[in-house]
């Protein structure tokens, strides 16, 4: 079970929260001119470290803000939590 | 090689007449040569299966097939041993009844009980949405030709006589789908029996042998590095879905998949109660007795990226929750153990058995919650491509380009989020 330390709420349970994936995905800005290459690196091909993995978390039952978590995919260790930027 | 010592009732008259002591093993145990033709990757039933069929089907036994742990030990002891065909897109319908048929045949063929019991994989609905969605997928699979019924009530109380069929529960189930010939089958049996068969005919089976690296020499793949040293290979074939995408990091391969946890959990043994597998669409969890007569239960993912093996006790409470509900004598049962499988997730839901873009690699993987069932055919499909360099016509909708093309099987509607199929 996760205890994520939200920045507003304190720590929280994670069922509190919806998984968000992989936090480095960067949708590209002008989708029109967007490769479909490009397109679907975004949409299907993500990071799947086992260990160290930057992935976004809605507090869904909180808050409502949009975290970035730092949690190891092996050990379940969570690091540095902060808000994720728009 | 020596000839496989076959099973049979006569042969386990004479092993009972000489107290079971000559009882040959059943698969050698060989030093790894310096190079094979093929070597598959994962000693699973997926890997086993591969190489089964490449000797038998492809005259292809200069076969090395390397398991980090041991036969059996990996994902195909922990899943919840559910075959079954019942799909809506063509390409899965063709892909899975090929298996099914493969799963009918196939204690005959290895000449070892695999216990395929067909007994019936239904699922019950809860609203008239979930009806249209279930009549749809049905009416889908007789079209095709498969086994497919509609269940009333009265049908439900008749076939699953402990299933909670009360109008006043939170959920209350309005009725039901069935496949027949869908059930279960004994998973360590399926992957001993590949392993003896593949063996018999002169496969190398080779446990405890970690590959670390994969060589890729212009642009083809040439040589694994294993903890047991290297092992020169013509072709390569990756079977170990959960680290799909490790091994195919190692080949310098990008995958559209993301691992996930699925937790399952048996209960004490207790007498026979239910006789089918019946998966409850109002909180996705499946429930089945196994020979044992432990209470098998699997449910849904944990829902965000994890290797642990150790399911979260939030989605173990939801599946215990669930069946309580719809079974309610399990309420009172205790569980045993509970575990969880690491899960190849794939972005659209389906698998990936395909050649990959280095010479001489192909991969089965991808295999989201559905793997078991799919061992036979995958096996089947992965030594086709290997033996032809190109994919049979079974699997060549799983390709790996299709995420790129926009040919995408995605059986649930759910789009690219790896943990929404």
């Amino acid at each position: 079970m996760l205890l994520i330390p939200c920045p507003f709420c304190g720590a929280r349970d994670e069922t509190e929260f919806a998984y968000g994936g992989d936090a480095g995905v960067e949708r590209p800005t002008d989708p029109e001119a967007a490769t479909d290459e490009a397109w679907t690196d975004y949409l299907c091909f993500h990071d799947n470290p086992k260990g160290p993995h930057r992935e976004l978390w809605f507090h869904r039952d909180g808050c409502r803000r949009w975290l970035e978590v730092e949690r190891d995919t092996w050990t379940h260790e969570l690091g540095a939590v902060r808000l994720s930027r728009p | 090689m020596a000839a496989m010592q076959r099973y049979s009732i006569f042969s386990l008259l004479r092993g009972a007449l000489s107290g079971h002591r000559d009882w040959e093993p059943a698969w050698r145990a060989p030093e790894p040569k310096p190079s094979y033709d093929v070597v598959i990757v994962g000693g699973g039933g997926h890997g086993l299966a591969t190489a089964y069929y490449l000797a038998r089907n492809h005259g292809i036994a200069n076969v090395a097939v390397l398991e980090r742990g041991w036969i059996g030990g990996g994902n195909t002891g922990r899943n919840t041993t559910i075959v079954r065909s019942n799909y809506l897109l063509p390409e899965n319908q063709r892909f899975y009844e090929h298996s099914l048929k493969l799963w009918e045949g196939l204690s005959r063929d290895l000449n070892y009980n695999v216990m395929f019991s067909p007994r019936g994989v239904i699922n019950v609905f809860h609203t008239d949405a979930q009806r249209d969605y279930w009549l749809r997928r049905h009416n889908g699979m007789r079209y095709a030709g498969i086994d497919a019924e509609l269940l009333t009530r009265a049908d439900l109380a008749r076939l699953v006589p402990a299933l909670n069929l009360s109008p006043d529960i939170r959920h209350p189930i309005i009725g039901g789908v069935m496949q027949p010939r869908g059930g279960v089958a004994r998973h360590d049996a399926v992957a001993w029996g590949y392993a003896r068969a593949a063996d018999a005919l002169g496969v190398d089976i080779i446990q405890d042998c970690e590959v670390t690296g994969i060589d890729v020499e212009g642009g083809r793949v040439t040589r694994l590095q294993t903890s047991r040293g290297p092992i020169g290979a013509g072709r390569v074939g990756l079977a170990v879905a959960g680290h799909s995408s490790r091994l195919a990091e190692m080949a310098g391969v990008r995958l559209p998949i993301e691992t996930h946890l699925l937790t399952a959990t048996v209960s004490e043994p207790v007498k026979p109660f239910i006789d089918t597998v019946v998966s409850i669409a109002a909180t996705h969890a499946y429930v089945s007795q196994t020979d044992k007569g432990e209470v098998l239960i699997g449910g849904s993912l944990d829902g965000y990226n994890s290797w642990s093996q150790r399911g979260s006790p939030a989605r173990l409470e939801d599946i215990l929750a669930s069946a309580s509900e719809y079974f309610p004598r399990v309420s009172r049962l205790r569980q045993l153990r509970h575990w969880a499988g690491v899960m190849d997730m794939s972005m659209d839901g389906s698998p990936i058995i395909a050649k990959l873009p280095v010479e001489g690699l192909a991969m089965t993987g991808g295999w989201c919650y559905g793997g078991f069932k799919a061992t036979p055919a995958s096996g089947w499909c992965l030594a086709w491509t290997l033996a032809n360099d190109a994919p049979h016509t079974l699997n060549a909708p799983f390709s790996l380009e299709r995420f790129r093309t926009g040919a995408v099987l995605d059986e649930n509607g759910a789009g690219p989020v790896a943990w929404g199929h």
